[in-house]
């Protein structure tokens, strides 16, 4: 309430040319990025917590509990498979970018709807991982390494799947509306969430699944 | 490849509007990069190359963390002038968070396990026992002995 009152002020100060006004212009002219800042403070905090699920896993990834280790429950072409796809995600949702930056409105939604269908994939693969673990017994609740396992891969799991979300959401708004402002800077928070994800997932597969399949 | 530069360059000239998007090169440099950082680690493992496993775990986390700075440049476009150098900062200050806690939790869960956990007594930790009991009185069983050779 009180910024309402005050905004108005503010730019009447700011449309009167004046010599020592260079505090007041640095003031106009920062929200206009505020949110990409915004999301990016709120992407490292994500990171955080994906920091502290690593750190669960590096102190229980190896306690078996005389249950399955990594070596004996990892399918290692699998997880290949799922990298690949995220990996190809991430750069069809670059070039959806590329071709929101020329207006081209249905190239971006085909990009989009591309890098959709991989992260489904992605997600797809990871469900089928996750109920063949269970079902042969190796379930969150079967030892410190799994229940560690499940969380910090099955948090990252949850990530994309709220950005599939978001994903169709943004498609079905710039369908109706437009490149608008406001959904071109939705678009590019998604961009740095998916890319983010990526980045997440680089330490998942390197740390959980090839440096836990050795002996 | 020169005619998908030109909205690139373009969109650089109205200014700070909006965020660095990169350009079509970029993305592919960033992906090719990416693939054989990604593809590397895993032929490592899979094809069993290196006899021990602190070596290849080692290689398999400098690689990581090289495919980390490929994605953090090439797709999430990180550099020091965008936001004023806010995101940089908070990069930083986010990694500096992360070493400490990923370090500490692992260095005093190490030792916690090395102390404390009774199914951890393995050979090692029964040789080293003397030494950290070392005020506490003789075991009741040994005792006699042990006292008589001290005499």
């Amino acid at each position: 309430m009180n910024a309402l009152t005050f905004w108005p002020a503010m730019s009447e100060i700011l449309s009167t040319p004046s010599g020592d006004s260079t505090r007041f212009y640095v003031l106009e002219h920062h929200p206009e990025n505020g949110t990409l800042l915004g999301f990016w403070l709120y992407l490292m905090s994500d990171c955080l917590i994906f920091a502290c699920l690593f750190a669960a896993y590096a102190v229980l990834g190896r306690n078996y509990a005389g249950g399955p280790s990594g070596a004996e429950l990892f399918d290692l072409p699998l997880v290949a498979l799922n990298t690949a796809l995220l990996l190809l995600s991430s750069i069809t949702y670059g070039f959806a970018m590329l071709e929101m930056q020329r207006k081209q409105l249905n190239r971006t939604l085909i990009w989009l709807a591309i890098t959709g269908l991989l992260g489904a994939c992605f997600i797809g693969l990871e469900l089928f991982e996750f109920v063949h673990l269970i079902h042969e017994g190796a379930g969150p609740q079967r030892s410190g390494f799994l229940t560690s396992f499940f969380s910090l891969v099955g948090t990252h799991g949850l990530h994309v799947s709220f950005g599939i979300v978001w994903l169709i959401t943004l498609m079905v708004q710039i369908r109706r509306h437009g490149f608008t402002t406001d959904n071109t800077r939705r678009l590019m928070c998604l961009s740095m969430f998916w890319h983010f994800l990526d980045v997440v997932w680089i330490g998942v597969f390197t740390f959980v699944y090839l440096m836990g399949v050795l002996p | 490849m020169s005619e998908l530069h030109l909205p690139a360059e373009a969109h650089h000239e109205h200014g700070n509007l909006h965020a660095d998007h990169g350009s079509f090169k970029s993305y592919l440099t960033g992906f090719i990069l990416a693939v054989i950082l990604t593809a590397i680690p895993f032929a490592l493992v899979m094809g069993k190359v290196f006899d021990r496993s602190s070596t290849t775990g080692l290689i398999l986390l400098g690689f990581a963390a090289v495919q980390v700075v490929v994605h953090m440049v090439y797709f999430l476009h990180m550099n020091t002038r965008s936001e004023g150098g806010w995101t940089m900062l908070a990069l930083v200050f986010t990694l500096m968070l992360v070493i400490i806690m990923m370090s500490g939790s692992i260095w005093v869960m190490y030792h916690m396990n090395h102390n404390m956990m009774p199914g951890m007594m393995n050979e090692s930790t029964l040789e080293t026992r003397p030494e950290s009991m070392g005020t506490m009185p003789p075991l009741p069983a040994a005792s006699p002995e042990s006292t008589s050779e001290s005499k």
